[in-house]
């Protein structure tokens, strides 16, 4: 039986005191335990920034590259074994800055993946810069002026037609840890955008604030997660009131399953023999 | 230099100049001979000036010549710019009707194309068969080998379309045959014997290469010329366990390649100069991770767009030094379509064995010029993981850790999803255990550990190629797509009274300097002849060996080097 202890930390954790990510990594144990994935049955990958730490303090299989690669890495890692279950894990620079053109590339091929966001709506390792997705007008030193308009992620994901797009508070650790177990047992890709306050850089959105403007869509009568317009809308809001839950969910076939070489095993098992070539060498005869 | 027969097909992008070029080659590669063949067109799709040269020969023969036999003009401008290319005793076609080119005499052979292509076949789209059909029989070779070459490419274009062009084919065969017999003072028939050489250019070796060495997957964005390499892959993705992505942009695929290699699989990316400089910071990544990777480089002139479809060496000190830091990597540069083949399936080994990213550097030239090969024996392709475990392997280990600290700085590589194991790594410096550190300590146990593998990876380098000859005055030296013009210059300079040998590298880094030293160090020249304005294999050879190269033959314009252009240089610019 899975534990939460075979998830404990693997090195010293460190983040701020009272740091959103703790919740993320609580609730992601559980669902790990709920879902009773052994940790060598999962790979992690990561890129830079708090947020992507987060498998160095925990088990599992671990890649942790560069800054906004994390999805083109996970997605050679998928189709090399698509047994593993992998999650990749990011913070709002990482997945909606540098990385957001392989976002929505990854969200449009549909790989079997769950992606955690923890969007802070600021850079915390890099000490309190605006990110894609701090409020307009939020002043830090590198936009003495004021950020510009925030990236949507949600409405972004959307017009991707993202098969799974969810949005969870850090606050709210068992309603986190229900939609990361959804996310993993979907079968495409799963985008959860987590709402997380940075309790060093980020003055503003603070636990308080959040508290005060979420509220979860599945407590509003009639909301149907697979009609789109309606998801359109609620990505829409921003201000007094802010949707978490499930956005969206649409089956559509997976990138990787379409794929030939998978069909049998996977591509890892496959052996190498240069002599089923020889067919390949008639062809320039 | 030894060539029986020079043919050039010339005219605009869409007139199928490639295409007829092609089948022309392969219908000499049929009967028996030796053919190199390249193209040099323009980075457009229709018009503009194209074409492809074929040479023929009854033995090896690496690169091109300047003389031409044949030349075949699909239109006016191919003759304003080629004719002066013509040996004495060749013969021109071109169609008087179409061109309004008005010329006499022996050279100049006018066939009406387009009539006898809309007479036989009624389709003007099928001119460039007629006209190739004419210089088959201009040269008295064999009609049936043409017509046999004809119905296999067109096949797949159903049977009239086939049929119309063996047709086309014969027509202008036949027309050769009735008013031009005699006046090419080459004939050549087939040689006897069946022949099983293939006929391939350097991007098809490299892909084959790619297939036999076990590649599972490639990730890539088309970029000239490399994108064939891609497109080979992604046709087999059928029949044939690999997987071909074409992706958002080069920083995807690099770091798709590595997502892969990291969990087991033989991958690589193919790419040109400024796909690379996306690729870079992954490459840094695979250094760091040791993670395997094969990234094929295929130069063309830049700096930034350059010149798309032309060729140069100029990225032989990017190759070197591309990423931020420092790490072990490898640099095979092939000279032939042959070599290239082997070069890939080598990539792959040592990719695995020293756990580090290896760059294949070729470039335009020798990417699209085809060369007639003996057929590759895939009994000879050894495939050698390196230290991957196997599951007994890793059963038999209490604790792994991905980057133990070794002496050969190798260490025992599992893969995520083996057994029960663990497979941790970081782009971070981290400890063994791949978990992210700032300590002095590790830092340098593993930053050291990285590089020694250059210590044991210098005895898998083999030494560069040296033609000696006696009493040699120079020695010319090269890398790389250089090697048939350079071979054959030399040669072109002892027909001379000159001996030259010959030093050529086609694995570069870590640097062979023991075999560049010697083969330097009693010799009266030196003299680095490449594709580049800078002089960057001199520039290394000085660097790794202390040895200044006497000069430079440099050639910067994005045309390849022929021996007879080699051989005038050396003589207005050295001797």
């Amino acid at each position: 039986m899975v534990t939460v202890e075979d998830y404990a930390e693997s090195i010293p954790i460190a983040w701020c005191p009272g740091c959103g990510n703790f919740a993320i990594i609580q609730a992601l144990r559980k669902a790990l335990v709920d879902l009773e994935i052994e940790p060598h049955q999962i790979l992690f990958v990561s890129g830079i920034g708090q947020a992507a730490k987060l498998p160095h303090y925990t088990h599992g299989n671990v890649f942790n590259g560069l800054h906004g690669r994390t999805l083109p890495a996970a997605t050679g890692a998928k189709i090399a074994n698509h047994e593993l279950i992998v999650v990749g894990i990011d913070g709002d620079g990482g997945a909606y800055g540098e990385g957001i053109g392989h976002l929505l590339a990854t969200m449009r091929r549909n790989i079997n993946m769950t992606y955690m966001v923890h969007n802070n709506q600021v850079y915390g390792l890099t000490k309190g810069q605006a990110s894609p997705t701090s409020d307009l007008g939020f002043v830090t030193k590198t936009t003495p002026l004021g950020a510009s308009q925030p990236v949507n992620p949600l409405a972004l994901a959307l017009a991707s037609d993202a098969s799974f797009l969810a949005r969870c508070f850090a606050g709210d650790i068992e309603h986190l840890s229900t939609l990361l177990k959804m996310g993993i047992e979907h079968r495409g890709f799963a985008l959860i955008d987590i709402l997380q306050p940075c309790v060093s850089f980020n003055h503003k959105n603070t636990y308080q604030w959040y508290r005060e403007r979420v509220y979860k869509v599945e407590d509003e009568s009639g909301y149907d997660p697979t009609d789109k317009i309606a998801a359109f809308a609620r990505a829409q809001e921003w201000g007094d009131r802010i949707p978490i839950g499930l956005i969206y969910r649409k089956e559509r076939p997976v990138y990787e399953e379409q794929l030939p070489a998978l069909k049998e095993m996977t591509l890892v098992k496959q052996k190498i023999d240069p002599l089923q070539f020889e067919a390949l060498l008639d062809e320039f005869v | 230099m030894t060539s029986l027969l020079n043919v050039m097909v010339g005219g605009e992008a869409g007139q199928g100049v490639q295409s007829v070029g092609f089948i022309m080659a392969k219908t000499f590669t049929r009967g028996g001979y030796h053919v190199f063949a390249d193209q040099d067109y323009e980075n457009r799709v229709r018009g503009g000036h194209n074409f492809f040269r074929v040479r023929v020969n009854a033995g090896e023969v690496l690169a091109l010549s300047k003389e031409l036999d044949i030349l075949v003009a699909l239109n006016k401008e191919t003759i304003d710019l080629h004719h002066n290319e013509l040996k004495d005793g060749g013969v021109i076609i071109f169609d008087q009707e179409q061109t309004k080119f008005d010329a006499q005499g022996e050279r100049f052979f006018n066939v009406p194309l387009v009539r006898l292509a809309e007479d036989a076949v009624k389709n003007k789209l099928m001119t460039n068969t007629v006209a190739i059909g004419a210089a088959i029989g201009l040269c008295d070779y064999d009609f049936d080998l043409l017509a046999a070459v004809l119905r296999e490419e067109f096949e797949r274009h159903g049977q009239k379309i086939t049929e119309d062009n063996v047709s086309a084919g014969r027509v202008g065969f036949d027309f050769a045959r009735e008013h031009g017999a005699q006046r090419l003072s080459q004939q050549i028939q087939p040689l006897p014997g069946i022949n099983k050489r293939m006929l391939l250019n350097g991007n098809e070796a490299l892909a084959l290469g790619a297939m036999a060495g076990g590649c599972k997957f490639i990730s890539g964005y088309p970029m000239t010329p490399a994108s064939p390499i891609l497109e080979y892959l992604a046709d087999k993705v059928r029949h044939y366990d690999v997987v071909a992505m074409h992706v958002e942009d080069e920083i995807a695929a690099m770091n798709m390649a590595i997502g892969a290699a990291y969990t087991g699989i033989r991958a690589m990316v193919a790419t040109s100069g400024g796909g690379f400089c996306l690729m870079v910071e992954g490459l840094a990544l695979a250094g760091m991770t040791e993670t395997p990777i094969v990234v094929v480089l295929g130069q063309r002139p830049g700096p930034a767009t350059g010149m798309p479809t032309r060729t140069e060496q100029g990225e032989l000190w990017f190759a070197l030094h591309a990423g931020h830091g420092e790490f072990s990597r490898v640099i095979l540069a092939p000279a032939t379509a042959e070599e290239a083949f082997s070069t890939m399936t080598k990539a792959f080994n040592l990719a695995e064995k020293y756990q580090t990213p290896v760059i294949v550097l070729t470039d335009h030239h020798i990417a699209t010029s085809y060369a007639t090969v003996e057929r590759f024996n895939l009994k000879h392709v050894k495939i050698d993981r390196g230290q991957l475990l196997s599951d007994e392997e890793l059963s038999q280990l209490d604790d792994y850790i991905r980057h133990k600290v070794t002496e050969s700085g190798i260490s025992p590589r599992a893969l995520p999803g083996q057994g029960k194991t663990l497979v941790v790594t970081d782009s971070d410096e981290h400890d063994e255990a791949g978990h992210l550190i700032e300590d002095a300590e590790t830092r340098n146990q593993q930053n050291l550990k990285r590089l020694r593998k250059l210590d044991s990876l210098k005895f898998d380098i083999n030494n560069p190629k040296l033609h000696k000859v006696l009493n040699a005055e120079f020695t010319l030296i090269g890398w790389g797509s250089t090697y048939g013009a350079i071979r054959e210059a030399a040669e072109l300079l002892k027909e001379g009274g000159i001996a030259a040998n010959v030093l050529h590298l086609s694995e570069i880094w870590p640097f062979p300097t023991e075999a560049v030293s010697s083969a330097l160090n009693n010799s009266a020249k030196t003299l680095t002849i490449e594709s580049n304005a800078t002089a960057q294999m001199a520039q290394l050879i000085r660097r790794e060996t202390g040895h200044k190269v006497s000069g430079n033959i440099l050639k910067f314009d994005g045309r390849p080097f022929s021996p007879e252009e080699i051989v005038d240089r050396l003589k207005k610019e050295v001797f």
